[in-house]
């Protein structure tokens, strides 16, 4: 490296001045096709809500796509932003309108379940944490995932895996972050 | 749902992108008090760079007006504060720019009071500014803003605890990988010595990075004072190996 990197700093706990997006929440319009919602609340190790997070996702287009110049297989549809920004409110809550991402090949070989990665920032986090959010009604593709697998406490790998939002829309999903504490999700070094 | 196999990446390569190691803070820095319970305690999990890793928004032009990369002209009136100019580039770890990447900012007043509901500095707060600042980097990887000079502040993490002046910044860069947010302070602060996320940082040379430079070029007379910072984002493996080979 000739240009040694600049470190990272917490986001504070005014972000909500500069980061949220009216959009943000929308990778798509909540009533377009296809549309799943994707909601919950982040928790510190004490169980209570952290009101002052932002939640961002990434993931792929339904098909596979990305529509990035280092993709090898070719660029997908542009106009699918496939990027999702959600402040959390008083409640640490935060929700996320997407489409459901296709699942990818695997820099090893296989096949990555559909994912979509998530950053979260947070006063008293000094730097981003990484999460993956899986889908539950995909347990063949979430058995043969490589990074699923790398996890070998089950308790743990479903951390990572959201499930059906009893009190939402049909098909609304529910994944909660847990920052620390019995139950803390599983984050990822990327 | 049935199982949709993708064909394989077929030997085509990603780009990789070296882990970062002893330039971020720790998560758990117990000296900041508000880590306690946030900070995860569990060892992270090693991921794998994959196409969702190496790839990211591309996000510019679409999300930013000319207007905003001036936080001193957007209210009808000047605001009150020292105005300076901050301008610097986005680089990888090759030194190659980042072009085309959008960096937004926030910070406080001159005052020390940030335009946010729950900041209860008893500090005024400023008509003519909000503190938010967008902007794009150029072919180059340049970035320039107009903005205040924002005040320290006191908070609670400690007895008499002040937060050296400084402006949050967020990059996207080109990939999942290279997101970055941090903070950039000013030359000189007599505060980095009692500030537990300046020092959160464990290498002394790493900390400097964060601090701007003046820079009397950038300086425009008669108007703004002018501030040189440039941002180093992570790069990839090529890069190194070509810098390794470079060294040789």
């Amino acid at each position: 490296m000739t240009r040694p990197l600049t470190p990272s700093q917490t986001v504070g706990p005014f972000l909500a001045i500069g980061l949220p997006w009216p959009d943000g929440p929308y990778v798509v319009d909540d009533d377009a096709p296809e549309v799943i919602g994707i909601s919950g609340q982040v928790l510190d190790g004490a169980g209570e809500v952290v009101p002052d997070a932002l939640i961002e996702t990434w993931q792929a287009a339904p098909d596979g796509s990305f529509a990035h110049p280092d993709d090898p297989r070719g660029a997908g549809d542009a106009e699918f932003r496939r990027f999702g920004r959600c402040p959390t409110d008083a409640e640490g809550r935060y929700q996320i309108f997407t489409l459901r991402p296709g699942a990818l090949p695997a820099p090893g070989g296989g096949t990555e379940a559909p994912h979509l990665d998530v950053s979260i920032f947070a006063r008293g986090l000094l730097d981003r944490v990484v999460t993956r959010i899986y889908f539950p009604d995909e347990p063949a593709a979430n058995a043969a995932d490589p990074v699923l697998r790398s996890i070998d406490d089950p308790d743990r790998r479903a951390t990572l895996i959201a499930v059906a939002d009893q009190g939402g829309a049909p098909g609304a999903l529910r994944f909660d972050i847990r920052l620390q504490g019995g139950r803390e999700t599983v984050f990822f070094d990327v | 749902m049935t199982t949709h196999v993708p064909p394989a990446l077929g030997g085509l390569a990603l780009p990789s992108y070296p882990r970062p190691r002893g330039v971020h803070p720790p998560l758990d820095s117990p000296e900041y008090r508000s880590s306690l319970l946030r900070a995860p305690k569990r060892q992270l999990v090693p991921l794998p760079q994959g196409l969702t890793e190496v790839t990211g928004p591309l996000l510019g032009e679409e999300r930013v007006t000319a207007a905003d990369a001036d936080l001193t002209g957007r209210h009808g009136g000047e605001p009150l504060g020292e105005r300076i100019i901050v301008t610097g580039r986005v680089l990888d770890d090759g030194g190659r720019p980042v072009p085309d990447t959008l960096i937004e900012i926030w910070q406080a007043n001159a005052s020390g009071r940030y335009a946010h509901r729950v900041d209860d500095h008893p500090a005024p707060l400023d008509a003519n500014f909000d503190g938010v600042g967008r902007c794009v980097t150029d072919s180059g990887g340049r970035y320039r803003f107009i903005t205040i000079k924002p005040g320290a502040y006191p908070w609670r993490n400690h007895v008499n605890a002040w937060r050296p002046a400084h402006i949050h910044f967020s990059l996207f860069g080109r990939a999942f990988t290279q997101r970055l947010i941090t903070q950039m302070y000013f030359p000189g602060d007599p505060l980095f010595a009692q500030d537990p996320i300046f020092n959160s940082v464990p290498d002394r040379s790493a900390r400097e990075r964060m601090v701007a430079r003046f820079d009397l070029e950038v300086t425009q007379p008669d108007w703004a004072l002018g501030y040189q910072w440039d941002i180093v984002l992570r790069g990839t493996e090529a890069t190194v190996f070509e810098q390794e080979e470079a060294h040789r």
